[in-house]
């Protein structure tokens, strides 16, 4: 019973890891990522076309991390090219990638809810587990040792002292905001070639967001956010683990406060009830020379 | 004013034929799909009449988000508020059910203004005391309304006629009265009711003092502060009334339509709320006129199921998401104006408050 909650959680968790560590780059560099949720959406589309067309759930989740960063250069265009307001064009990439995945699917097999299923053979069976506590490593490293990790740092907290070094913001605020696409894209592969077998309509059902709020927990670092992704995944372990198994008198367990458990401390831990989690400085401002 | 409304025109045809150009690459013909969407969406009165049912909860969230803004606050919890609100007003008619005619339904519509409020006034709350930022909290919130809100529709209030995930039907003295040129879609009083609600907003913030302490504290909160209006207090107060004005949709919803609150019954109205608010450039008339052209968006596309081949209604979402970001587009429409450089963007959505 221990071991296998144990085992859902980090299962879970791992769609949240690839995704908020994904976030983690994009809001580190001074662009908020509400696009997330779309992100990982395009990306879990992707990697299911791929995986049926090339039985490879490699080359799959590779197809997942090219439109999760197809997608991304859209949010970029809009964001850094056109200046458009960072909430606003994040919430018309989600609707894009609502809409477009279920349209697309309808072109390519005639049907509107579901990719076809992907045999067990072509899916992976924990690669992508291993292959997100290897990505916090290297992220943990790139942040803390690498000077690309320091230039989005200064993109997010100081971009006026990055440009006076002599370093174009809004090339590192692109180079992060791909990267936010390729990590939310392979969370979305591994949420349809690895927990699921196929896509199907709207399947991250607001993953993306929670794992912004893992990010946001995490106060923007890549340990403390991969733990909080393991809390969040450990609740939806354990709300899946209680889903019609009763207690009180017959009546089922309300899974439904666990379901709301993340949310509700990303609110406390915000306000400063709990910890005190504060953003990069410049996060959500238009970056502009002179 | 002939220049405040082409930017809004040029980004909806822009959105238009870029969304249109995408049912060509499906293989399909583009003026055929927008013939289509045009019929369904005002092709007889019963079309126009759900038109119009769609269009009254957009622009109940369309002024939820324009208010807030205003204020200068990011309302991206309208989809939150508006659950909490229908909630409220379908468990004042489930548990009340004998309530009568004239008064029940003020009851109702009193309890979703309320429940809104409340779901409101938490992030505004948050913001102004505990400087946390309102776009993240009101995401939150969102998630955290629609599991109470399921817990309710299944455990305290569940309907034990139906195997779906609602609460029991309101008493009749609830429902509102429909109007019946519309062949029977739910077009209820909520209709006349959101315009009222428009009317008032416009009438708060240009003809009242609060309306102006709310702009004010938009615009310039170190001047606000220095005019001796007390910044935190004017947010909590927009929060409330951004969330009463979302929270209106469960009149149309609950006692218009549905009688009971159904789980998911919004296909994301507060979602869509953002774009009307944004395309209505935060003014009352313009978000009734954005609203008009989403709610005809989303009925027009549920004809393309049956009516094309390969085009499904999801086109609606794609359409939306790509008129969102025409409008957004801030440099675009800068670069279009020959200015290159001009005023900041740094915060909101100046874009639309000029």
């Amino acid at each position: 019973m221990m071991r296998q909650l144990l085992e859902s959680t980090l299962r879970v968790s791992t769609p949240l890891i690839f995704a908020a560590l994904g976030g983690m780059f994009c809001e580190r560099s001074g662009v908020i990522n509400i696009a997330l949720e779309g992100m990982m959406l395009i990306g879990a589309f992707g990697a299911a076309v791929v995986t049926c067309v090339t039985h490879s759930p490699w080359l799959g989740s590779a197809g997942g991390v090219g439109s999760g960063v197809l997608l991304a250069a859209v949010y970029a265009l809009f964001v850094i090219w056109l200046r458009a307001n960072q909430i606003v064009a994040g919430t018309a990439i989600n609707m894009l990638a609502l809409g477009l995945t279920p349209f697309l699917c309808k072109i390519l097999y005639d049907v509107t809810g579901q990719t076809p299923a992907i045999p067990m053979a072509e899916r992976f069976q924990s690669a992508p587990l291993y292959l997100s506590w290897i990505t916090v490593g290297l992220c943990w490293l790139w942040v803390r040792y690498t000077r690309g990790g320091l230039w989005v740092s200064f993109a997010g907290e100081h971009p006026e002292a990055l440009d006076a070094a002599g370093i174009r913001v809004n090339r590192v605020r692109w180079a992060a905001v791909l990267m936010s696409g390729a990590l939310a894209g392979m969370g979305g592969a591994s949420l349809s070639v690895f927990l699921a077998s196929s896509f199907s309509r709207n399947m991250t059902a607001g993953r993306g967001f929670m794992a912004l709020a893992a990010l946001i927990f995490g106060k923007w670092r890549p340990v403390p956010t991969a733990i909080a992704c393991l809390l969040f995944g450990f609740a939806e372990a354990m709300q899946i683990r209680l889903q019609g198994v009763s207690l009180w008198g017959g009546k089922p367990i309300p899974v439904q406060f666990i379901q709301i458990l993340p949310y509700v401390v990303t609110v406390l831990v915000l306000a400063g009830f709990v910890g005190r989690s504060r953003a990069p400085r410049a996060l959500g401002t238009v970056f502009r020379r002179g | 004013m002939t220049r405040k409304l082409l930017q809004p025109v040029l980004a909806v045809a822009l959105g238009l034929a870029l969304g249109l150009a995408v049912t060509w690459m499906a293989g399909e013909n583009p003026w055929h799909v927008f013939m289509i969407l045009g019929k369904g969406a005002f092709g007889s009165a019963y079309d126009l009449g759900m038109t119009l049912f769609y269009t009254t909860p957009l622009i109940f969230t369309g002024l939820s988000v324009a208010v807030a803004f205003h204020a200068g606050l990011f309302n991206i919890g309208a989809e939150g508020q508006l659950t909490m609100g229908a909630l409220a007003a379908a468990a004042a008619g489930a548990v009340w059910p004998g309530l009568w005619s004239p008064l029940a339904p003020v009851v109702a519509g009193l309890a979703a203004i309320l429940g809104g409020t409340l779901w409101g006034a938490i992030p505004g709350w948050l913001r102004a005391r505990r400087g946390s930022h309102e776009v993240i909290n009101t995401i939150m919130l969102n998630f955290v309304a629609a599991g109470l809100a399921s817990y309710v529709a299944l455990y305290l209030l569940e309907n034990p006629d139906s195997q779906n995930p609602e609460t029991r039907p309101i008493g009749a003295g609830y429902l509102l009265h429909k109007f019946a040129v519309f062949g029977g879609a739910p077009v209820s009083l909520a209709l006349p009711l959101a315009l009222v609600a428009a009317l008032l907003v416009w009438v708060l913030l240009w003809r009242t003092v609060l309306g102006f302490e709310i702009r004010a504290v938009g615009q310039s909160e170190s001047a606000a502060r220095a005019a001796g209006i007390d910044p935190g207090r004017i947010r909590i107060i927009a929060m409330c009334l951004a969330g009463g004005l979302a929270g209106l949709v469960g009149v149309g919803e609950v006692l218009g339509n549905a009688a009971k609150f159904k789980v998911g019954f919004s296909p994301e109205y507060g979602f869509i709320g953002i774009a009307v608010a944004l395309l209505g450039r935060n003014q009352p008339a313009g978000v009734v006129a954005a609203a008009l052209l989403f709610g005809a968006l989303h009925k027009g596309a549920t004809a393309l199921d049956l009516e094309t081949e390969r085009v499904t209604q999801e086109l609606s979402l794609i359409l939306q998401a790509l008129i969102i970001l025409s409008v957004s587009a801030d440099g675009l429409w800068t670069w279009l104006k020959g200015h290159g450089v001009t005023r900041p963007t740094h915060k909101g959505l100046e874009v639309t408050a000029s």
